[in-house]
């Protein structure tokens, strides 16, 4: 295309270039379309994520396997054993282990993506591309993460049809992925809101470290949501959006579970709130966080 | 005429050196405390050293201001410039890694920066791996990575090792194999920064030569960052100088490292004046003078002979004390390394000490050279190092009518001896 110099002016200049760097962008715009060019990267990433983890290790992915079994059965051992807490008529086993699965999903989304900019200092530094790609492949990372576990929850629950425990196969199975999204999303949301702050506030790091933690006994992992029926502290349990998600969970697998429409409307509200909030403070941050990270 | 490819409107980049917001809350509510009680910020402190400081004054570095270029395709634009001259500040607003506070970038093509080679090499993975992702992170398609993967291999020449975990590889084959990623990348606009300073000869030549094809036979700009002036001359057509976050000279690539290296030159001359102690120098030695002059006529030529001078004060009694000289050009090739024997039976006195070298005529080549400075103890220990120290510039004198700058590191005064002797054709 010829460019004759009768015609460069301000229409003809919007149109001959690729790119416009500017200071400023709107706020909302995500670029999403530039994150679908980058697909193959995204694609890679997950790759990388998965393969560099269980470089010269000799057991491999089956770790995957072996940290949900332990901790497992150390909750059969503390909350079973010695507390002694109900798990609303559901094999304890299989409760405890679809509990820490969906967990796992949750807190290890929320805990890598919260890394983002930190641990990316240094190629975010290098090359542009669109910043969304590392997020958004951590969540899918974690998603084959959580297809072995649950693989290993089905494994387990078809032990168990043999040993007087029958599956509950229900149409509520078709539902699950769209838990799993919900908790994707929330861990997303999260995420970025906590990996764009750390830019300047390093304690966050520090602080997520243990709410992640603490935040597993204020979800109902170890024990089931009705056991606190009539207690004063329910209410505060049932606030937590994570709430709902796995009781719902819990309900689709095994049929028992405490959780009203209305309570996961909120779960799914606050999703969108977070995502919302989260891309906002996050596409401001990538601009110039190597300025101050 | 070719087409702009960049075009850079009013660019500046600024940062904060104190201000809320930079650091811990601890910090912010710490400067805002101090805010209250009507005290200087106590966290600027910190900036005041900073060379730029003194024209932004305090709270605020202009890394650049007001930039205005224009690059046409198939350039190959060399940046030049100081350290802190914001060499690195623009590669990073036109890669896209930071975006500028005032101004635009208009970028037609596909950029690819090479600020780094190697980003996002994971150790762990193969080099297989690696070039899949960080030529996907380079902005490459998957496909377009399997169609050049061979040539990359083969560019690197790391066959043998391409299923080896990459932390395993020689510094020398990583480099090899991350630039061999980055040079295929087939963008329409390269940004390279510094590589060539890693890899031996040879593959720094390749590099080289690998620039050149791209910004030369298929049409493509190429922006390249360097110190290395013989670099920039080899690869580069135009050359931006810059200086203090602005642009000092655009032009064409000779005349701009000749105009880099003149400005340099300000300082062919030093003279203390004033306390001793402020002198450049440590403990040991405090320079007081240093002078280059020529010994015949105003300005240094080929045919003039040099003069230095150097007057230093010793603190440092009954040493054996020596000062060395080293000379390097402009392509940083050292001419020659010579020292003086100040005293040689440990019996250097506290007091100031005047060396005087010269040089005769016909040594040096027109063109510019610095001197660093070393004085020793012993002929053995560093008492006090300055690298680069004075910078001069040997102007050309044309011989007969040959004008321009006669290639080679030095000019010597060679004797030639000639016969002749007719018939030789009837002898055969």
């Amino acid at each position: 295309m010829e460019v004759t110099a009768q015609e460069s002016g301000q229409e003809k200049d919007a149109e001959t270039w690729t790119e416009v760097i500017t200071p400023r962008t709107n706020l909302l715009d995500l670029r999403l379309g530039e994150v679908w060019k980058y697909r193959d990267l995204l694609w890679l990433f997950v790759r990388r994520d998965f393969i560099a983890q269980y470089k010269q290790t000799i057991l491999g992915p089956i770790w995957h396997l072996i940290q949900p079994l332990f901790t497992t059965l150390i909750f059969l051992f503390l909350f079973g054993r010695i507390a002694n807490i109900p798990t609303d008529g559901i094999q304890p086993t299989l409760f405890y282990m679809s509990g820490i699965t969906i967990w796992n999903y949750f807190s290890a989304c929320l805990t890598s993506t919260s890394n983002t900019f930190l641990s990316n200092a240094n190629i975010f530094g290098k090359v542009y591309f669109p910043r969304l790609v590392l997020p958004i492949s951590i969540i899918l990372s974690n998603i084959v993460r959580f297809g072995i576990q649950f693989g290993l929850l089905i494994v387990m629950m078809i032990w168990f049809q043999f040993h007087g425990y029958p599956i509950h196969l229900t149409i509520y199975w078709f539902f699950i992925p769209l838990l799993v999204v919900l908790m994707a999303g929330i861990g997303l949301g999260l995420g970025i809101i906590i990996s764009s702050l750390t830019t300047k506030y390093r304690d966050l790091v520090i602080l997520l470290g243990f709410a992640v933690q603490l935040g597993m006994y204020a979800t109902p992992i170890a024990y089931p949501l009705s056991f606190l029926q009539n207690r004063g502290y329910a209410r505060l349990i049932a606030a937590n959006p994570l709430s709902p998600v796995v009781e719902c969970f819990k309900y689709c697998l095994f049929g028992k579970g405490t959780f009203t429409l209305g309570s996961l409307t909120y779960s799914v509200t606050f999703m969108f709130v977070v995502l919302f909030l989260g891309s906002i403070i996050f596409n401001k941050v990538e601009k110039n966080f190597m300025d101050t990270v | 005429m070719s087409e702009k490819v960049i075009k850079v409107e009013n660019l500046s980049k600024q940062y904060r050196l104190g201000d809320i917001g930079t650091g811990t809350i601890s910090h912010d509510l710490n400067r805002w405390w101090y805010n209250v009680r009507g005290l200087e910020d106590p966290y600027l402190k910190i900036g005041e050293e900073n060379d730029r400081t003194t024209r932004g004054i305090n709270k605020y570095i202009w890394a650049l201001q007001d930039i205005n270029f224009e690059i046409k395709e198939g350039e190959a634009v060399g940046i030049i410039g100081r350290n802190g001259a914001g060499k690195s500040t623009l590669l990073k607003l036109l890669s896209r890694t930071t975006t500028p506070t005032k101004g635009k970038i208009k970028i037609k093509g596909k950029v690819a920066s090479l600020l780094e080679v190697g980003t996002g090499f994971h150790p762990d993975l193969s080099g297989r791996e690696n070039v899949f992702l960080n030529g996907a992170i380079l902005g490459m398609r998957k496909q377009e990575i399997k169609n050049k993967f061979d040539e990359i291999v083969d560019f690197a020449g790391v066959e043998r090792y391409i299923d080896t975990p990459v932390k395993r590889y020689s510094s020398g084959m990583y480099v090899r194999l991350a630039f061999g990623v980055a040079a295929h990348l087939d963008p329409d606009i390269l940004i390279v920064d510094e590589v060539l300073a890693v890899g031996d000869a040879e593959f720094q030549k390749k590099c080289l030569g690998k620039m050149k094809d791209v910004s030369g036979r298929q049409g493509r700009t190429v922006i390249f960052v360097s110190h290395n002036m013989a670099a920039v001359k080899k690869l580069c057509t135009v050359g931006i100088v810059m200086r203090f976050g602005k642009i000092d000279f655009n032009g064409e690539v000779q005349t701009a490292i000749n105009y880099y290296q003149k400005d340099q030159n300000i300082n062919s001359r030093f003279e203390h004046f004033g306390e001793v102690i402020k002198a450049p120098g440590n403990e040991n030695i405090r320079i007081l003078k240093f002078t280059v002059s020529p010994l015949k006529g105003e300005t240094i030529t080929v045919s003039s002979g040099i003069e230095f001078e150097i007057a230093f004060y010793n603190n440092k009694a009954n040493i054996n004390l020596d000062v060395t000289f080293e000379l390097k050009n402009s392509d940083e090739v050292v001419i020659f390394h010579h020292g003086k024997i100040v005293s040689n039976s440990k019996d250097a006195k506290l007091g100031l000490y005047t060396v005087k070298g010269r040089l005769t005529p016909f040594v040096l080549n027109a063109g510019n050279y610095q001197f660093t400075l070393i004085f020793g103890e012993d002929q053995r220990y560093s008492l006090f190092t300055i690298a680069d120290f004075i910078q001069f510039e040997v102007m050309n004198e044309s011989i007969g009518s040959n004008s321009s700058i006669l290639p080679g590191i030095i000019r010597l005064p060679i004797e030639y001896e000639q016969s002749f002797q007719a018939d030789i054709a009837n002898v055969i």
